[in-house]
């Protein structure tokens, strides 16, 4: 049987791949954000996972306005970094896992979550930024799960939540390679918001009472519909859905094992946590 | 019947702009959105590709045209003018690309939005923070 051997939620601010590419972890601005990462790679050496689940949401990389699909799953033999128009540093292919995307694919559609497979799939700075600040050096085979937060009406925290649950009861079930060690990501957040005049807006008594409530009771956030999070979070805040998907599929109680706030990294209230199943 | 048609008519548009508002200085891009700037976004998407954006800087506005973009549209990406390009049913992600054509990164489109300089925009972003 597959175990998840935690999530791990990160920011992946398109300015993240300029900042890795000139080496600017030390410098001033970027510090505070980087040092978030040392313990999160401690953590890796120690779980060692084989394989990454991202939930995360697609930017005009993959997906157009002409299909959009509420949740897709990428079963893909590798995944290419495609050009994102704005000149950010492309990154080598990451290779995927087909089997266990068919598998998870299958099982949530089995649960009733009618997701969209994906046999090729152009990823952007929402999967190369996370997997290159968590292996800055290789990385792992992934199976990259797309929520729709381009378009409303997005699927609800509630949804996310429950699809979270099932992606995880999936990844448990799957045996066709013995003792599989999986890390779930959840990509994006915390609040920022890029567009029209309220740009710029950030909420961090908002960001930090989220936070919070994953470790402890987190279905907290299912109480707000999309425009809630919207107010609360800023436009693009929203992708803390994939950090509120990438706990659910942690069933049960978890400890944290680290956490890093940090405002502002570009637009954006950045934040680093990794949970772990206490069980 | 013909006055009553009307004023419905006139309170389902006054609806729609309150809903298209109901946060301040942020549109909900919803299938309404999705259809307005449908021309527009996908032409942003083509961005994706460098021969496009070559192609765009070459002829933008007979670039736009192949798009279909409508006057305004193709007025306001000829100024630039992005908050005009919003209410236009640009979305963020896909003019973002269209930004990115003029080296214009994530602060200078937060300034030009809030109408604050650079240096003002990314002050307020750290007074955030505290
Ligand atoms: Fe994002």
């Amino acid at each position: 049987m597959a175990r998840i051997v935690g999530s791990i939620m990160s920011t992946h601010v398109p300015a993240i791949a300029n900042a890795l590419d000139r080496h600017d972890e030390t410098d001033p601005y970027w510090k505070p954000f980087f040092d978030g990462y040392e313990a999160v790679h401690a953590w890796l050496r120690e779980v060692q996972p084989d394989v990454a689940v991202i939930f995360h949401n697609d930017h005009g990389m993959n997906f157009f306005l002409d299909k959009m699909p509420t949740f897709a799953v990428g079963c893909a033999p590798e995944y290419r970094h495609g050009d994102e128009g704005w000149g950010i540093p492309t990154v080598d292919p990451y290779p995927g896992h087909p089997d266990l995307s068919w598998h998870l694919a299958e099982t949530l559609v089995g649960d009733e979550f009618d997701v969209t497979t994906c046999q090729e799939m152009l990823v952007d700075h929402a999967v190369t930024n996370p997997m290159k600040l968590l292996w800055p050096d290789g990385g792992v085979p992934i199976v990259p799960v797309t929520v729709n937060t381009v378009m409303f009406p997005y699927p609800s925290a509630k949804r996310c939540f429950a699809l979270g649950e099932a992606t995880g009861r999936a990844i448990s079930s799957y045996d066709a390679v013995p003792d599989l060690r999986v890390v779930m990501i959840g990509s994006g957040g915390l609040s920022h918001q890029l567009e029209g005049e309220r740009a710029g807006f950030i909420n961090k008594s908002f960001d930090l009472r989220f936070v919070e409530s994953l470790t402890d009771d987190p279905r907290w956030a299912t109480q707000f519909s999309g425009e809630d999070l919207v107010k609360e979070t800023g436009s693009q805040g929203v992708e803390l859905l994939m950090w509120l998907a990438a706990r659910a599929a942690l069933i049960g109680t978890v400890r944290r094992v680290t956490w890093n706030y940090h405002i502002p990294i570009s637009n954006t209230a950045a934040g680093t946590l990794v949970l772990e199943p206490t069980a | 019947m013909g006055e009553q048609v009307a004023t419905s008519q006139q309170e389902a548009a006054l609806g729609e702009e309150t809903e298209r508002h109901s946060i301040p200085g942020t549109i909900i891009f919803d299938g309404t959105e999705a259809k307005r700037g449908y021309g527009l976004n996908k032409m942003c998407f083509s961005f994706n590709e460098e021969a496009n954006r070559n192609a765009f800087l070459a002829d933008e506005d007979g670039y736009c045209r192949r798009y279909g973009l409508t006057e305004a549209q193709r007025d306001a990406i000829s100024r630039r003018d992005v908050l005009a390009l919003l209410e236009l049913g640009g979305h963020p992600y896909y003019l973002a690309k269209f930004a990115g054509i003029f080296h214009l990164d994530v602060q200078d489109l937060g300034a030009m939005q809030t109408g604050l300089s650079k240096e003002e925009f990314k002050a307020r972003l750290v007074e955030a923070g505290k």
